[in-house]
């Protein structure tokens, strides 16, 4: 199986306008099975949250820039931890759908029909002033969906990818992605409780990470250890700036 | 249209009469074939046809401006417009609080910024706001140096 869609979620088969009934929008069960517009989720549905117990961003001056930066990692790795700890909303889920298209390698008998399916990810908000504000995407863990990555990664600042020092190999494939990318980006070790110690030196050797990449030892759970991370992140990237003049 | 052929003068006992048509979920037009209805969509880049880029973290906010008699009454459109009344919102956290799929989102807020009923803020600070034509900056990968100096500047104060 491939996945044809590169777009964030869009298949050619999913419906988006057009449907014939007014009104009766967000109603109890939000936007599901009930509407009839969207083939039903076969991932797990994500907790639906009410629409006004999220602020919005305030008009304030009249406007407002918004930069994003990623957090990767394997599945289990604490990327949603991460994010809910520095986060000013509770961490929101959004779905993005896919449409998978027969290789035409094993499936050839099979089927032409394309299917859908649904990929979650988390994110997070930080207003840092009142006119600019940060959001924290996780990306969804599983390699499968990494085509998801190039548009998510797109405009964002970079990559905290978080790794779990009984799990090292676990964050491999997301290292591989960053470095092969291009994109600014640090490693976060989460440190677990009752996970072995190591210092960021011994994780570096570990996990052959570049001299020039920075290593850290962090606490997803931990507000001010989450904000060094990002911080070690937006510093590394304009040394980026300033290496590439 | 299966689901309409309830006029007939002998329904047959494989048809179903209105009520039962009427008793299907969402309606009797649910119950049709919906494959007909659906516009097949592209937006090369996450850009709409006037040049708006919208990522996920692409900031929106509704205009007071009458809806297109031809998409009045479409339901998510209208719920979006609700949404970002009055503040701005993420392409992602529209996605989230509506739970419509954010490609759909995307195709959607870009119909509504080509109406005029949303307003598009300039994600990164490439200097000409909101209807932000340009978008080199996005569309290359990376940011600004002064945009990361003042997300430096914020995360130090938190």
């Amino acid at each position: 199986m491939d996945f044809a869609s590169s777009d964030l979620g869009y298949g050619s088969g999913a419906p988006a306008a057009g449907h014939g009934s007014a009104g009766g929008y967000g109603t109890a069960g939000g936007y599901g099975p009930a509407g009839g517009g969207f083939p039903p989720p076969q991932a797990p549905q994500s907790p639906q949250v009410q629409p006004e117990s999220v602020p919005g961003i305030p008009l304030g001056n009249g406007s407002a820039v918004s930069t994003k930066i990623v957090v990767a990692g394997g599945f289990g790795v604490g990327k949603t931890t991460f994010v809910k700890a520095v986060s000013e909303i509770t961490p929101l889920t959004t779905e993005a759908l896919m449409t998978q298209a027969s290789s035409g390698v094993d499936d050839l008998s099979d089927t032409p029909d394309k299917r859908t399916t649904t990929v979650a990810m988390d994110f997070g908000r930080i207003s840092l002033e009142s006119d600019l504000v940060l959001y924290l995407f996780g990306t969804p863990g599983q390699q499968r969906f990494w085509f998801m990555w190039d548009d998510l990664v797109r405009g964002a600042i970079g990559a905290v990818v978080l790794a779990d020092t009984r799990r090292l190999e676990d964050s491999f494939p997301a290292l591989d992605y960053f470095e092969g990318g291009g994109l600014p980006f640090v490693v976060a070790v989460n440190q677990f409780d009752g996970a072995p110690r190591y210092s960021a030196e011994a994780v570096r050797d570990a996990m052959a990470i570049p001299e020039h990449v920075p290593v850290l030892i962090c606490d997803a759970r931990n507000r001010s250890s989450v904000v060094e991370a990002l911080l070690a992140l937006v510093t590394h990237a304009l040394a980026m700036d300033d290496a590439r003049g | 249209m299966k689901g309409m052929g309830v006029r007939g003068s002998d329904p047959g006992p494989a048809k179903r009469s209105i009520d039962d048509v009427r008793r299907e979920p969402g309606g009797p037009r649910r119950t049709a074939n919906r494959s007909a209805r659906v516009r097949p969509y592209a937006i090369t880049g996450g850009r709409t046809r006037f040049g708006h880029v919208l990522l996920v973290e692409t900031l929106v906010s509704a205009l007071n401006r009458p809806a297109d008699p031809g998409s009045r009454g479409v339901p998510e459109l209208e719920a979006i417009c609700r949404l970002c009344r009055g503040h701005m919102r993420s392409i992602a956290e529209i996605s989230a609080l509506l739970r419509i799929p954010l490609g759909v989102v995307r195709v959607l807020v870009s119909d509504l910024a080509d109406q005029g009923r949303i307003r598009v803020h300039g994600a990164h600070s490439s200097g000409t706001g909101a209807t932000d034509a340009t978008g080199a900056s996005v569309t290359t990968g990376g940011t600004d140096r002064a945009l990361l100096e003042r997300v430096l500047g914020g995360l130090r104060k938190l």
